[in-house]
């Protein structure tokens, strides 16, 4: 009897067909939860092969929004290195040599207020405010390989802005060559200072046009927080195609001078670490081979070391400012 | 307690004590606690426990001499081997785990770095002592021999502190090999004391 009026009666349901009433009351957020678990399953397999997995901090610090910069090279795909390992493996000789120290110790860091003097052969010499510097550029994320100089590599998304912007805010003059990086060194906050591992402050030093380069970066912030103390906070350098010391951390002098500046690696041992340093796996430090790396996080035990690339892979970006120089006498 | 010590519970006792360290590694090794570098966190564990073993072992005839328990002899050989085991891993670790077992690597390695050519020559140094560490080999070598022998320890120590000294030395960081130097320089001037003041 397929029409049914109220002659016929009413067929019941079968009591196991009937939805209780405390399900069909909460039917929306069923639905919500249904809908959760198919996106967190689809996520869940765009997250293994996404390299924008692993892009956020885990909340603690304040975020710090950037967009994701167009600049070549500024967005490798390699898979970015867990947060915990890139702030809890550091070298920060200001806070200890170990590579635990720095996460242990430089809670002691005071970032607030911080200025950044600007100084030497420039028209707009002073002393800027670290919130003034935040608006000097648009925050661009970029995501950059970062090579030590030790043999293992990690890959973070920084956030900042390209250091050019900086310098063309304030005039280098004509003869200027060279710029020159002093990060803070403070015996009372930084137990490493206090120990003579290296000649305090920290300097580090790049030729202008290196300094000019894109993908030069005056980083603020990483995994889309504003930097941890052990990374470097509130600003540091990020020469993605350079050997890590390079990218001096924590700064408060940037000063433009005419003869090439030296560094405090090149002070403490001339002979393995130049002005240059780039990343160069034809060149060995002298007491180490840099022909491969060790990827933090990604290369188990059982794996072998990836080899390193030339210039860390930003050759096609930044190899015709060494064009026609002998890089194993500019190392 | 020297009774306890003559039992063949407290020689287990003492190879179970001095296994805890692997153990421990092996539960981080597999938990994947081994921190961000797991290589490097296997090679430096395994090496200070090499060189805490070593001073152990050499430990042993002052401790026993200055308090008198002669009950500690037996456990010398155990601590030496063991030592030798955790040498051993220490070993394996650089040639695996940081190498890759690319013998050409580790070849080119070796002079590039001094201090990997001290360990090198120092656990070269160790197998000997290993291989003649059974009851036989000292009856095989004469008492005096295996003695003479067995003084290459101290020279094994010395180097086996310069290794760590030297690979600390890239970075100034001397706070440790310090340490284990004052102790080997303490438990090996004890024994130049004792040849001086007793020939």
């Amino acid at each position: 009897m397929l029409i049914r009026s109220s002659d016929t009666g009413f067929d019941h349901a079968a009591t196991s067909e009937i939805t209780p009433r405390t399900v069909f009351e909460s039917r929306r957020t069923l639905l919500q939860q249904m809908a959760l678990g198919a996106a967190g399953l689809s996520l869940s397999s765009w997250a293994a092969r996404d390299a924008r997995a692993q892009m956020r901090g885990p909340g603690v610090l304040p975020a710090l929004a950037a967009v994701p910069s167009n600049v070549p090279g500024a967005q490798t795909m390699d898979k970015p290195t867990a947060y915990k390992d890139a702030t809890g493996y550091n070298n920060f000789y200001e806070f200890g040599t170990d590579k635990s120290d720095p996460a242990r110790h430089a809670h002691t860091l005071k970032t607030t207020p911080w200025t950044v003097e600007v100084e030497g052969l420039v028209k707009k010499p002073g002393r800027y405010a670290l919130e003034d510097l935040m608006k000097w550029g648009a925050m661009e994320e970029r995501i950059y390989r970062l090579r030590c100089v030790e043999g293992w590599s990690m890959v973070i998304p920084w956030v900042g802005y390209s250091l050019a912007d900086l310098i063309k805010r304030v005039e280098p003059l004509g003869h200027a060559k060279f710029v020159e990086f002093v990060t803070l060194a403070d015996e009372k906050t930084m137990p490493g200072v206090r120990g003579g591992a290296l000649d305090w402050p920290y300097v580090e030093g790049l030729r202008l046009d290196e300094a000019m380069h894109p993908l030069t970066l005056l980083a603020f912030g990483m995994y889309g927080e504003v930097l941890p103390r052990q990374n470097g906070a509130p600003l540091r350098l990020v020469v993605p195609w350079k050997y890590g010391f390079k990218s001096a951390k924590s700064l408060v002098k940037i000063r433009f001078v005419d003869k090439q500046p030296t560094s405090s690696w090149t002070k403490a041992a001339q002979q393995e670490y130049g002005f240059y340093s780039n990343v160069n796996p034809n060149v060995d430090h002298p007491r180490w081979s840099q022909a491969t790396e060790r990827r933090i996080g990604e290369d188990g035990l059982l794996a072998k070391k990836r080899k390193t690339l030339m210039f860390n892979g930003y050759e096609p970006q930044v190899g015709q400012l060494y064009a026609g120089m002998d890089l194993k006498k500019n190392y | 307690m020297r009774g306890w010590l003559r039992t063949r519970t407290a020689w287990w006792a003492c190879l179970a004590l001095g296994l805890l360290p692997l153990a421990w590694l092996l539960w981080r090794t597999l938990a994947d606690q081994l921190g961000a570098n797991p290589a490097e966190t296997l090679i430096r564990a395994t090496g200070d426990w090499t060189l805490r073993g070593l001073c152990l072992t050499l430990a042993i005839t002052p401790v026993r001499v200055l308090l008198g328990v002669p009950e500690l002899l037996r456990f010398r050989r155990l601590l030496g081997l063991l030592t030798f085991g955790y040498a051993c891993l220490h070993l394996l670790c650089y040639t695996g785990f940081d190498m890759g077992f690319e013998w050409p690597d580790i070849v080119h390695d070796i002079p590039k770095r001094p201090f990997v050519l001290v360990g090198t020559l120092a656990f070269a140094l160790l197998l000997p002592l290993a291989a003649t560490s059974w009851n036989g080999a000292i009856r095989r070598l004469g008492p005096q021999r295996w003695q003479a022998l067995h003084r290459s320890v101290y020279a094994i120590a010395v180097l086996a502190v310069l290794h760590f000294w030297w690979m600390r030395a890239g970075k100034h960081n001397f706070g440790e090999p310090t340490i284990y130097g004052a102790i080997t320089a303490i438990l090996l001037s004890w024994r130049l004391y004792r040849r001086w003041r007793y020939p």
